[in-house]
C-alpha cells in the first residue's frame, strides 16, 4: 500500500469510528506497550473524536515488575562472582536504592544480551562465575527462557539460572475487569503475546464481562481497524474475542512454545505494581528445573517494605491500570524523564510515560 | 545538573550531554568568544579565519561493517570542520593504546586512518601516542584534532536561518548506529548494513559553490532529531519535518523495530544535515544528486517561523504533527 492509499484507508477508518456514539465516552484499553508505543508515535491519538478515549494498560513487562523483585535482584547483582544478565531495559529502572546501571558503576558485572541464549554462552565462557538472567516479561519472552534453561539442563551448564519474574496477561486483564473504578469498554489485546496463546484464554473477557476484545497488529493502521471492530461491536449490541491481526495470530496460538513453558514453569502467584498480588499470574520454576532457579539458588527473599517518598508518589501503578494517564503524575517531566526516570513506566520504550514524554508533547503549552 | 556522578547517558550526544557542557564544562573556561555548542570554533588570527576542533573516539567494537576506529577518526574531526564552512588542512591523531594491544590491529586502524584523511586531502602533521596499563583502556581510544581554514564569503551557521529555509539530509538516517549496534551487541540475527562513516569535506565544498547554504551539522550521536532540534534552539525557529521524507533503509526500519529504538535518534558519520536557501532548491538538489553521498539526498523539511524558544514539529505518516524532542538518557533495548 502506497501513502496515498494508506492515508485514504486512514481517512475511512477515522470517518468510521467518528460515526459511532457521538454522545457517549467509550473507553478502549491497548494492553500491549508496543501499541502505545506506535499510538504515541504515529500520533492516532490525535485523530480520533474526542469521545474516543485510548487507555494504556500492564502490558509493559518492566512497568509491571514490582520495586520488592527490583530490590531483590539489585541485592543479588552486587554479590561477589555473579554476572547479571538482562534485557536492556530493566538496566535503568530504579529500585528503592539505585538501579543496575549504577550498581554496575559500582562494580557489578551486569551485561545487556538480546536473548536468554545469548546469557547461556555467558556462562559457558565463564564457568567459574555464576551467571543470572534477569526473566521478565509476558508469554511471548518466557518460552525463549524456558528454551535455555532446558539446554542449560541438556548441556550440564550448571552455572545459569534465571531470576523469575515472568508474568501471564490473562488475570492481569481479569483484575482490570473487576475493579469497579475502572471503566472499559474493549479491549485492543496484544498481537505478540497471542501468536503464543491464542483466542480462547481471552473468551471470559466476553462470556463473563460481555466486553470486546480485538487481537490487533502493530501497524497504525491495524490499531485503527482494531478500534473500528471494537465499536461495531458495541453498536451491535455483543461482545466477542475478533481477530484483526490475521498475518500474525491463529487461533490455537503456538502450542509448541506453551510446551516449552510448560516444561519448565509452573503458575504461582505474582506481584504486580500497581495491580498487587495475583493468584497464578506469574511463572514459578518447576520442581525437575530448580536447579536453575537464581531465587532458590540463591536464596534470595523478596522483602517486602515501605516505600521512599519519591517511589510513593510515582503514579506507575494508577498509569498500568488506566486510571491514570502520565500527566495527572506529580512527578511527570519534571522530577521524572528518561534520563532520571522515578517509575518503570519513564525508562521502557514500551512504558505509557516515556511514550507520552517523547511522542504526546503536540499541545505546544507542554513546552511554554 | 542533578547527577552528582558521570553516567554513560552523558556521552550519549543528547540532552545530558548539553547539560554537562553547558553547566560544568563551559562555565570552567569562561566564554572565550566561541559557541561552545558549535562543531569548531571559529578564531581570526592576523586576520585569517581559522576553524579549529577536537574529538575524541571510543568506540566499540573497533572494527564494524563500513568503517573502523581510524577512519571514524579522520573523518569526525574532518566533518567537524566542513560543516562550519571551513576548508579541513591538518589533524593531529593522540593514541591512547591498551597494554597488549596488537601491533597488526594497530596498523591497520593507522593505514585506515591516513587513508580517509588522504582521500579527503588532509594531511597528519603531529601527534601523541600514550599506553596504559591492561584493563585501564578498551583496546585503543584516539583524539583528532584539526585546523582548517574559512574562505572570507563563506558565512555559515545557525543565526544564518530563516523562516523559509529548506531542510534536507544528505543520506539515509541510523546506518552507522545500527552497523555498531549489530556488531557490539553480536546479534544472533544479522542486520546487513554498513556505517556511512565518510569525510563530508568534498560534498560540502561543491554544496558552498551554490551560495545558498545557511547552515550544517553533521547528525552524530543523538542523530537526526537531536540535531534538529539543537539547530531550532540556536536559530530560534519552529521548524517543521515530514516523517515520510526521512530516508530510512529498511533493514535500520526492521532492526529499530526488533531492537525497540528510534532509527531519528541513531548516530550517523557520514550525514549532513543541510539548511538552504528556498530560492536554491534544485541547484542544492543537483549538487547532491551528483555527489555519490547525495544520491540518496531528501527535502525533509522546512523552517516555517521565527519562535523564542526553538521547536521541531514531526508530521507523522498519518498526517498528524507532534513534537520532536532531544534524546534524553541512552537508548535501550527493549524486552519483546
Amino acid at each position: 500500500m502506497n501513502s496515498t492509499d494508506s492515508k485514504i484507508m486512514v481517512g475511512r477508518l477515522i470517518d468510521n469510528i467518528s460515526n459511532y456514539f457521538q454522545d457517549k465516552t467509550v473507553n478502549i484499553m491497548e494492553v500491549c506497550g508496543t501499541h502505545t508505543h506506535v499510538i504515541g508515535k504515529s500520533g492516532l491519538r490525535q485523530l480520533l473524536p474526542e469521545n474516543i478515549r485510548l487507555v494504556s494498560g500492564p502490558g509493559c513487562p518492566v512497568c509491571v515488575t514490582h520495586d520488592w523483585e527490583i530490590d531483590a535482584y539489585l541485592g543479588l547483582a552486587k554479590t561477589k562472582d555473579i554476572i547479571i544478565t538482562t534485557f536492556g531495559d530493566l538496566m535503568r529502572v530504579p529500585g528503592s536504592n539505585g538501579s543496575l546501571i549504577q550498581a554496575r558503576q559500582e562494580g557489578a558485572e551486569v551485561e545487556v544480551v538480546y536473548s536468554p541464549l545469548e546469557a547461556l554462552s555467558i556462562a559457558q565462557a565463564n564457568p567459574l562465575k555464576e551467571v543470572v538472567f534477569l526473566g521478565v516479561g509476558f508469554e511471548t519472552t518466557s518460552p525463549g527462557v524456558a528454551i535455555s534453561i532446558i539446554k542449560a539442563k541438556q548441556n550440564k551448564i550448571d552455572n545459569f539460572s534465571v531470576f523469575p519474574m515472568h508474568k501471564v496477561v490473562v488475570p492481569a486483564l481479569e483484575a482490570l475487569l473487576i475493579d469497579p473504578e475502572i471503566k472499559i469498554d474493549g479491549f485492543i489485546l496484544p498481537g505478540h503475546v497471542s501468536t503464543i496463546i491464542g483466542c480462547e484464554p481471552y473468551e471470559f473477557i466476553s462470556v463473563v464481562h460481555g466486553k470486546s476484545g480485538v487481537i490487533t497488529g502493530f501497524e497504525p493502521i491495524d490499531i485503527l481497524q482494531g478500534i473500528s471492530m471494537i465499536l461495531e461491536q458495541i453498536n451491535r449490541g455483543v461482545s466477542e474475542i475478533e481477530i484483526q491481526y490475521l498475518s500474525g495470530v491463529v487461533p490455537k496460538g503456538n502450542s509448541s512454545a506453551r510446551e516449552a513453558v510448560n516444561r519448565v514453569f509452573k503458575p504461582e502467584s505474582a506481584w504486580w505494581r500497581g495491580l498487587g498480588y495475583l493468584p497464578e499470574s506469574g511463572l514459578g520454576v518447576r520442581e525437575a528445573y530448580s536447579s536453575y532457579d537464581a531465587k532458590a539458588k540463591f536464596g534470595v527473599n523478596i522483602i517486602k517494605k515501605e516505600l521512599s517518598h519519591n517511589n510513593s508518589i510515582c503514579a506507575c501503578g494508577d498509569i498500568i491500570k488506566g486510571k491514570k494517564t502520565p500527566d495527572q503524575c506529580m512527578l511527570f517531566r519534571s522530577a521524572c524523564t528518561p534520563s532520571s526516570p522515578v517509575g518503570p513506566c519513564m525508562v521502557s520504550s514500551e512504558g505509557t510515560c516515556a511514550a507520552y514524554y517523547y511522542y504526546e508533547a503536540y499541545r505546544e503549552d507542554v513546552y511554554e | 545538573m542533578n547527577n552528582r556522578v558521570i553516567s554513560l547517558a552523558h556521552g550519549s550526544g543528547g540532552r545530558l550531554t548539553q547539560e554537562l557542557i553547558e553547566e560544568i564544562i563551559y562555565p570552567a573556561f569562561g566564554n572565550n568568544g566561541g559557541n561552545p555548542l558549535l562543531d569548531s570554533a571559529l578564531l581570526t588570527i592576523d586576520y585569517k579565519k581559522i576553524a579549529f576542533t577536537t574529538d575524541s573516539f571510543v568506540v566499540s567494537p573497533l572494527f564494524f561493517e563500513g568503517g573502523d576506529i581510524g577512519k571514524l577518526a579522520a573523518c569526525g574531526t574532518i566533518n567537524d570542520l566542513a560543516v562550519c564552512g571551513a576548508t579541513p588542512l591538518y589533524i593531529s591523531v593522540g593514541l591512547i593504546i591498551e597494554e597488549g594491544f596488537s601491533v597488526e590491529l594497530l596498523k591497520k586502524i593507522l593505514r585506515s586512518l591516513a587513508s580517509a584523511a588522504g582521500d579527503a586531502g588532509v594531511l597528519v602533521v603531529t601527534g601523541d601516542t600514550k599506553v596504559v596499563e591492561r584493563g585501564n583502556a578498551d583496546g585503543i581510544y584516539i583524539n583528532t584534532a584539526g585546523i582548517g581554514v574559512l574562505p572570507q564569503d563563506v558565512r555559515v551557521g545557525p543565526e544564518m536561518i530563516e523562516p523559509g529555509d529548506l531542510i534536507f539530509i544528505s543520506g539515509a538516517v541510523g546506518d552507522h548506529g545500527m552497523s555498531v549496534l549489530t556488531k557490539r551487541e553480536g546479534l544472533s540475527y544479522q542486520i546487513p548494513v554498513a556505517s556511512d562513516c565518510a569525510p563530508l569535506n568534498s560534498l560540502i565544498k561543491s554544496l558552498l559553490e551554490t551560495s545558498g547554504i545557511k547552515c550544517m551539522k553533521d547528525p552524530t550521536r543523538g542523530g537526526l532529531a537531536t540535531a534538529l532540534v539543537e539547530l531550532a534552539e540556536q536559530s530560534k525557529t519552529l521548524m517543521e519535518i515530514s516523517e515520510e521524507r526521512i530516508p530510512i533503509r529498511q533493514t535500520v526500519s526492521l532492526g529499530c523495530d526488533l531492537l525497540g529504538l528510534d532509527p531519528l535518534y541513531l548516530a550517523n558519520e557520514g550525514n549532513l544535515l543541510i539548511i538552504a536557501k528556498a530560492d536554491k532548491e534544485s541547484e542544492i538538489a543537483a549538487v547532491l544528486d551528483n555527489h555519490p553521498l547525495g544520491k540518496e539526498a531528501k527535502l525533509i523539511g522546512r523552517v516555517v517561523s521565527y519562535r523564542d524558544k526553538g521547536m521541531v514539529l514531526l508530521e507523522t505518516p498519518l498526517g498528524v504533527k507532534r513534537i520532536l524532542t532531544m534524546l534524553e538518557g541512552e537508548q535501550l533495548p527493549r524486552i519483546c
